[in-house]
């Protein structure tokens, strides 16, 4: 659609504007404010310039949080865009009952307090009440998700799959419901094998979908915190201290405001920059094909 | 044999969605005597009284008027300020534009744990610490950038001469947007509505983190009873099995807006 | 290449007396060029659809060639089918589209190879074989699609599911006539499905006529202008359709609203409404006062002839009259060409 030109449209962005900057503005001038600076109590504050983001490049501490992170991005993406499009493949796509118990049903998890879905997990892995854990133990699996940081990490992973795939899942089929049966039909007239359909008929139509399922699953399970906090509180030890709740620990537990600011400003910034990077080279391939 | 093979991808997937939560109310319904003492499949002694507790104790069911309080008020903010914003990124171009538009998403990668703190501290200062707006306004963050790109989407399929006909058949453009544009947008309102109270609902570290006492949300109930009364379980479990009903409630009655919303009018 | 026979042919959606398709029999001649003409929703495309076997039908069967392949499936019966808009494998250049039916039935890399440039500048789209399908306009994807109808040589049947909806009127006009030349150079049995008179007309060899999951005629253009079969068909094809009259009808007379017109031949009694149908073309105004007296409402020059729109009483009549004719004062009645009025009974055409 052709956009006519018109500078009064500031005017209707203004309340978003002013509302965004004063619950992201403000707040991040704060982070600024403190990342340069240092205190020894009594709000007297010195300017130390950028020695906290030097400490916190150099910080092993931080490297390993960003490690861990960025495994765990890279499992639970591989995991969960997968099965995600295997599964919306299965969706019932006649509208009826069977298709809304399913829709209902899947999307259920989405909606469940992220806390709630700690809750559910770290129940469901107990190896004393819980069915995961009772049903491992007896097995003979030694699995403890307390104790063993392979078991928490396969708890969390786990956790993660059931939680968000649904997301992917829910995106996959509404790319999938937008094609036209014709191109099915003439798929079977062309006598296209499966592999063809979805490589060349379904995953084309889904690409838009998709790059939206990899850019949210990219941000929030790079920012995830509350489920590895309730299940495990970042252990055991630091093995499951992804980079929200080290931070959290930072800036909350510790009362290390400078070196936590610093932290947030490039946290952010690798966000920011990755969705960027990921973007970029997805439009573009997008560009490069047409 | 195909649509056989489907029924039983999906009847697998959705009993590993079920399993857990069947594993959740297994345990609300169970005292906590027995689920610590014996491991069932189902209550043996099937008790309500889990739910009893959360019902008559304040700080209880006190946590779910607050969260559902800082939600629908999330919800409204979000929405009525997003509404604007959408129809003039979707209808004009104007200075930066573009980079406002990039600035408002990027907001929705900000970590919530990078906000946490600083939110603390504005939120005191200014005496808003412990109070339903302060979440609400705090979840905006999030929220708002979400609706107003969702609420874009759907605008831009609503072609431009029906705006046109409209301020020829001399609406204002007030009443065009009440009368006309809103009800066209109808199903894109309610897809932004539906993520708002999502994003909302689901958030634990910052309604924690801005409430104490007053306007303690339900999420942060339920983290400080488990670790400050220990290990009661069947509560917990109750008031977690709880926490799913308004979500399964919202799901059920969007069904059929499901797929279309999630495609976020992009499709 | 394929005889198509129905066979007591009926199709219900859903299995119950809401027939989409009610019961028919009909051979499509191995070969020949057919039109299915209808409004939309009268069956065409359930019918279509039977054919080609992405749907079963609920009885009946039909045969290729005398061999049932009532329950078999689409790539069995080796059929091509062109779809309304264009279907075209996005990701793919155009010579990987054309080559899609190839390859999958594995054939020869050589063979595929020259087939393909054969199709190619059969359909004019030499030039962009290597480019990406993905952004070309609506006419060459439909192109693309035509031309993956066309690339096997042994396929029973083409069928076309209104294929020209889509493109531009000027293209249209290229494209049918290329569709034509191309039927006549291979000689395959081809379906169009269509709701357009025009394109049906000038495509096919026969047109077949649907209306509400019925087949009310199958004839060539000039048996469908001359004697519709049914008054629907006369309505339908023709521009302005044929001028319909109740008439009480006795022996070689007929007589509306008291007036009498004469006709070719005498007529046995018929139960049911009579009425009587006059093509346009074939209405003369005249100053002859035992004519059918009108009022002319208003006259419509459209090119190379006009059409009055004249009145009988609350009766429309339409009366095609030639550009240089003169419509002078005393044209108050209308002359019917007699060899040309057909009768009908109960809307179905009567024979003397």
């Amino acid at each position: 659609m052709k956009k006519t030109p018109n500078q009064k449209a500031w005017f209707m962005v203004l309340p978003v504007l002013l509302l965004v900057a004063f619950s992201a503005i403000i707040p991040l001038m704060t982070v600024v404010n403190y990342s340069v600076q240092d205190t020894f109590g009594n709000n007297e504050f010195f300017w130390v310039g950028l020695e906290w983001f030097e400490e916190i490049l150099h910080s092993e501490r931080i490297h390993d949080a960003l490690g861990r992170q960025a495994l765990f991005t890279l499992i639970i993406l591989s995991i969960e865009i997968p099965l995600g499009i295997f599964v919306a493949l299965h969706m019932p796509k006649k509208n009826g009952l069977w298709s809304s118990l399913c829709l209902v049903l899947v999307a259920l998890p989405l909606l469940i307090p992220w806390n709630v879905v700690g809750t559910i997990w770290q129940i469901f892995g107990r190896i004393d009440i819980g069915l995961l854990g009772y049903t491992l133990d007896k097995m003979g699996f030694d699995y403890n998700y307390t104790q063993d940081s392979f078991a928490a990490w396969a708890t969390i992973i786990i956790m993660d799959v059931w939680h968000w795939t649904s997301l992917v899942v829910l995106l996959s089929y509404a790319g999938l419901k937008s094609i036209p049966d014709a191109y099915y039909q003439a798929a079977k007239i062309d006598q296209a094998s499966r592999w063809s359909i979805f490589r060349y008929i379904e995953l084309p139509k889904m690409k838009g979908v998709l790059l939206i399922a990899v850019l949210l699953r990219f941000m929030d399970s790079f920012m995830i915190y509350t489920e590895p906090f309730v299940v495990t509180g970042g252990g055991p030890g630091n093995a499951t201290t992804f980079l929200s709740i080290d931070l959290v620990k930072m800036a909350i537990g510790q009362f290390d405001l400078g070196p936590a600011a610093a932290f947030s400003l490039i946290y952010f910034l690798v966000i920011l920059l990755i969705s960027w990077v990921f973007y970029t080279i997805m439009v573009h391939s997008d560009k490069e094909a047409g | 044999m195909k649509f056989n093979k489907s029924a039983l991808v999906m009847i697998l997937y959705i009993l590993f969605l079920m399993l857990p939560i069947y594993w959740l109310i297994n345990m609300s319904l169970k005292t906590n005597q027995e689920i610590l003492s014996t491991f069932s499949l189902w209550p043996n002694q099937l008790t309500l009284d889990n739910y009893m507790v959360i019902f008559t104790d304040p700080s209880w069911y006190g946590g779910y008027i607050n969260s559902i309080t800082y939600v629908i008020m999330n919800t409204v903010i979000s929405l009525s300020v997003a509404l604007p914003a959408a129809y003039a990124f979707s209808r004009y171009t104007f200075m930066g534009d573009k980079h406002l538009f990039f600035w408002l998403l990027t907001n929705r990668m900000a970590p919530p744990a990078v906000f946490a703190l600083p939110f603390f501290q504005l939120y005191s200062s200014v005496g808003l610490f412990d109070t339903h707006i302060a979440v609400a306004l705090a979840h905006t963050l999030f929220n708002v950038p979400l609706a107003v790109w969702i609420l874009e989407g759907f605008m831009r399929g609503v072609p431009k001469e029906i705006d046109e006909t409209a301020y020829i058949d001399g609406y204002g453009f007030f009443t065009f947007f009440r009368k006309i544009f809103m009800p066209l947008i109808a199903s894109g309102i309610g897809v932004a509505a539906f993520f708002c109270f999502m994003f909302s609902w689901v958030e634990l570290l910052l309604s924690r983190t801005l409430t104490s006492v007053d306007a303690k949300s339900i999420a942060a109930t339920m983290t400080r009873t488990a670790s400050a009364s220990g290990l009661d379980w069947g509560v917990l479990a109750a008031a977690g099995v709880l926490t799913i009903i308004p979500g399964a409630l919202v799901i059920y009655f969007v069904r059929n807006h499901i797929a279309k919303g999630f495609a976020l009018g992009r499709v | 290449m394929a005889k198509i026979t129905l066979h007591n042919l009926a199709h219900s959606y859903n299995n119950d007396d809401n027939y989409a398709l009610k019961s028919m029999n009909h051979v499509w001649e191995d070969g020949a060029a057919y039109a299915l003409l209808g409004p939309s929703g009268c069956g065409k495309t359930t019918l279509l659809n039977i054919i080609s076997g992405l749907l079963t039908p609920s009885s009946g069967e039909i045969l290729f060639n005398d061999q049932n392949v009532t329950t078999k499936d689409t790539a069995t019966r080796n059929i091509a089918q062109v779809f309304q808009f264009p279907v075209v494998y996005d990701t793919m250049t155009v010579r990987q589209n054309l080559a899609f039916p190839l390859k999958n039935r594995n054939l020869d890399a050589n063979y595929i190879k020259t087939r393909i440039n054969d199709i190619a500048s059969m359909i004019e789209v030499e030039d962009i074989l290597d480019k990406k399908a993905q952004g070309l306009t609506a006419d060459i994807k439909q192109k693309i699609s035509l031309g993956r109808g066309l690339v096997r040589e042994d396929v029973n049947a083409i069928l076309f599911d209104e294929p020209l909806t889509v493109i531009d009127p000027h293209m249209k006009w290229q494209l049918r006539t290329q569709l034509k030349a191309l039927h006549k150079k291979l000689g395959h049995t081809m379906i169009y499905v269509t709701h357009d008179q025009t394109e049906a007309l000038t495509f096919a060899d026969k047109v077949v006529v649907m209306l509400e999951g019925e087949v009310v005629q199958i004839g060539t253009p000039t048996e469908l202008f001359e004697k519709p079969a049914h008054t629907f068909v006369g309505y339908f094809i023709g521009s302005p359709g044929m001028n319909i009259l109740p008439a009480s009808i006795n022996g070689d007379k007929a007589h509306i609203n008291g007036h009498e017109i004469t006709l070719a031949a005498g007529y046995e009694k018929h139960s049911g409404n009579m009425e009587i149908g006059i093509r346009p073309e074939f209405a003369q105004l005249s100053n002859n006062p035992s004519d059918l007296p009108i009022t002319i409402k208003r006259i419509e020059n459209v090119g190379h002839y006009q059409i009055i729109r004249a009145a009988h009483d609350t009766l429309d009549i339409d009366i095609i009259a030639s550009e240089s004719a003169e419509v002078s004062e005393d044209m108050q009645y209308v002359h019917f060409d007699k060899n040309r009025i057909n009768i009908y009974a109960d809307d179905w055409l009567v024979t003397p």
